[in-house]
């Protein structure tokens, strides 16, 4: 920020912090230098520029005129109560684990919005002390172009209008983010279809732009962001494959059946497994994996893909 | 000056222009009684910051919506791989910075996903981590398909992408290693103390990419059914073929790797370079269509 706009934005910030009432427009414009040499016109959108620019600092400006000197205006002020960080008492080990918070982001400007949430709760008086978590290193990356675009639309509720893979443009409500594999999606209302849609960042061919002034939507109250993200995570198993796995071999798989029994007779080494499955495709892709280590006994239409992968691979390579 | 410059992140020249900003500001007014005051001979003589005639700044400012939302999204990542010991220190600073962010927006706003150990797996790991002991561990090879037993120095945990791993010196592979949480099968904390490691630990900022980038290249033609792995895994070049698909140019370090994704694609990708890679996915297919054939009368093409 340019120091003369700066000092205007904190002369405005005491000015109403200070008044403890309700102070009208023109009371503000003679209060704060920074507005003096200023027509009109120009008054009006520098003074409505700087309280958008507070709010999203997290300055609370209230409106309100129930002073009757200025009744048919509408006055402005900070309650000092809602601008302090109220008091935050964390102990050691909460402190601590604040600390580790600090280095998560690899992303340059969300690392910048933890250390300055960092450094008002240092004014606060936490001690942040990460050093007996130092082995301890979570890290949350953010590389989409489009990311920090959306972010900021989220917390003002600004719609936005992107480009998406299937060449589709769309106008988007966004209502959150979520990241899943270390993929970031966003989740909100599709204008033009009038639906709850989810989209992945990685998939969108131009940079979102911003169609609307902060506030121009409501998030639903009952928004429930990880149960939507949830959905994206493969299906709870629902079916059962019966499969031969090969001792040793296909831990992962052994591990997610139990024992069970089969009349195919077995070469040696080979032992029996009930498995849950959600969708039979993913099965199918996940067991051809495993080449001759997992032999599918039952059902058929299973068996059937896995000796169908199995057969493409075969001839995909011969065919080079 | 210097600690208030390390507090924010900023130059000590920065500080010295904010401070000189500061200066100008103050109650409705603006005479020299109703200025911030501020020594700047102690600023630029001893370096230290005296302000006064600003009571009506002692607390620090709430936590912006964008801020506590950060901080928060970091915090709920730190508790996937906390283990249930720090977990509950976790929790309770949520709340804490919750309540004290007040009427903002629901920081639910933004969620990350972290696929982590089972939470007796992510205690001990963690057990082992802080007391500096070797671990036993048991880790599902997921390339090789199969399960080893190895002794390893634990020397940290870390969270890339979306899944949790440990990162430790393998005394097996006499090398640092990194084991995804999600693949340790079982883990025994031992009494040995770790040992040194002269080490350098994987930089998280750049992700898997440069990891990978003394690797080998493979280049493989993919069908328009398999083209997620070119958001999936870190690719040098894609390129779009006028039918529809892709060709892709991947880092391979483990050639079993490199197995398993031919077969798990079922057809789907197809080795263009170099001549040969594809040839024990091929191999692999045509020894499991046999055992298919013996055991149960299955033939290919089905």
């Amino acid at each position: 920020m340019a120091p003369r706009k700066t000092e205007r934005i904190l002369n405005l910030t005491i000015c109403l912090l200070v008044s403890g009432r309700y102070l009208p427009k023109s009371r503000i414009r003679e209060a704060v230098e920074g507005y003096h040499n200023l027509s009109d016109a120009a008054f009006e959108r520098t003074f409505e520029r700087d309280k958008d620019e507070l709010r999203s600092l997290g300055v609370p400006i209230e409106v309100g005129s129930f002073d009757p000197l200025f009744d048919d205006e509408p006055g402005y002020r900070i309650l000092s109560s809602e601008f302090a960080l109220p008091t935050i008492d964390l102990d050691a080990e909460e402190a601590a684990v604040v600390g580790v918070a600090a280095r998560v982001w690899r992303h340059a400007n969300m690392a910048e919005s933890t250390r300055s949430a960092i450094a008002k709760l240092r004014a606060a008086g936490v001690e942040p002390d990460a050093s007996q978590l130092a082995s301890l290193e979570p890290s949350v990356r953010a590389s989409e172009p489009g990311f920090e675009m959306l972010w900021n639309a989220v917390l003002d509720r600004a719609r936005v209008s992107f480009t998406y893979r299937d060449g589709s443009p769309r106008t988007l409500e966004p209502w959150g983010l979520t990241s899943f594999k270390g993929r970031w999606y966003v989740i909100g209302r599709d204008v033009d279809r009038t639906a709850t849609r989810m989209f992945k960042l990685s998939r969108m061919t131009d940079l979102p732009r911003r169609v609307s002034r902060a506030g121009s939507y409501q998030v639903p109250a009952d928004l429930d962001l990880r149960s939507l993200a949830r959905s994206l995570a493969p299906r709870e198993p629902t079916e059962t494959a019966v499969l031969a796995i090969r001792t040793g071999k296909a831990p992962a798989l052994a591990r997610r059946g139990e024992p069970a029994t089969s009349d195919v007779t077995l070469p040696a080494g080979f032992a029996v497994y009930a498995v849950g499955f959600g969708d039979l495709h993913s099965a199918a892709e996940e067991i051809t994996q495993y080449a001759a280590d997992v032999v599918v006994l039952e059902p058929a239409e299973l068996r059937e893909l896995v000796v169908r992968g199995l057969t493409a691979v075969a001839e995909s390579v011969r065919a080079a | 000056m210097a600690d208030a410059a390390a507090a924010f992140g900023i130059t000590l020249k920065t500080l010295r222009e904010d401070l000189s900003v500061l200066w100008m500001c103050g109650m409705p007014g603006l005479t020299p009684g109703d200025l911030i005051d501020i020594d700047m001979d102690a600023v630029d003589g001893e370096g230290v910051i005296h302000l006064s005639n600003a009571d009506y700044l002692t607390r620090p400012l709430r936590l912006s919506a964008d801020e506590a939302l950060a901080l928060v999204l970091a915090l709920r990542t730190l508790r996937e791989i906390a283990g249930p010991g720090k977990r509950d220190a976790v929790d309770r600073a949520l709340k804490k910075l919750e309540a004290a962010a007040g009427n903002m927006p629901a920081t639910d706003q933004a969620t990350v996903a972290v696929t982590a150990a089972r939470d007796d797996i992510q205690a001990r790991v963690n057990d082992g981590l802080q007391r500096g002991k070797r671990l036993d561990l048991t880790y599902d090879v997921a390339s090789r398909a199969e399960t080893t037993r190895r002794m390893v120095d634990p020397l940290r945990v870390f969270v890339l992408d979306g899944y949790g791993y440990l990162e430790a010196w393998c005394y097996s592979a006499k090398a640092l290693r990194t084991f995804r949480l999600d693949r340790i099968a079982a883990v025994e904390v031992t009494s040995v103390d770790v040992a040194p490691h002269e080490v350098q630990l994987k930089d998280l900022s750049t992700g898997w990419f440069e990891a990978l980038k003394d690797a080998p290249l493979v280049t493989l033609d993919v069908q328009p059914s398999a083209a997620w792995i070119a958001e999936y895994y870190p690719t040098e070049a894609v390129t779009t073929r006028p039918g529809g698909g892709l060709i892709v140019s991947l880092h391979v370090t483990d050639p079993a790797w490199l197995r398993s994704l031919l077969l798990r694609l079922q057809g789907g990708a197809r080795v263009l370079s170099p001549e040969g890679a594809g040839d024990s996915a091929a191999e692999a297919a045509r020894e499991a269509l046999d055992q298919y054939a013996v055991l149960l009368g299955t033939t290919a093409g089905v």
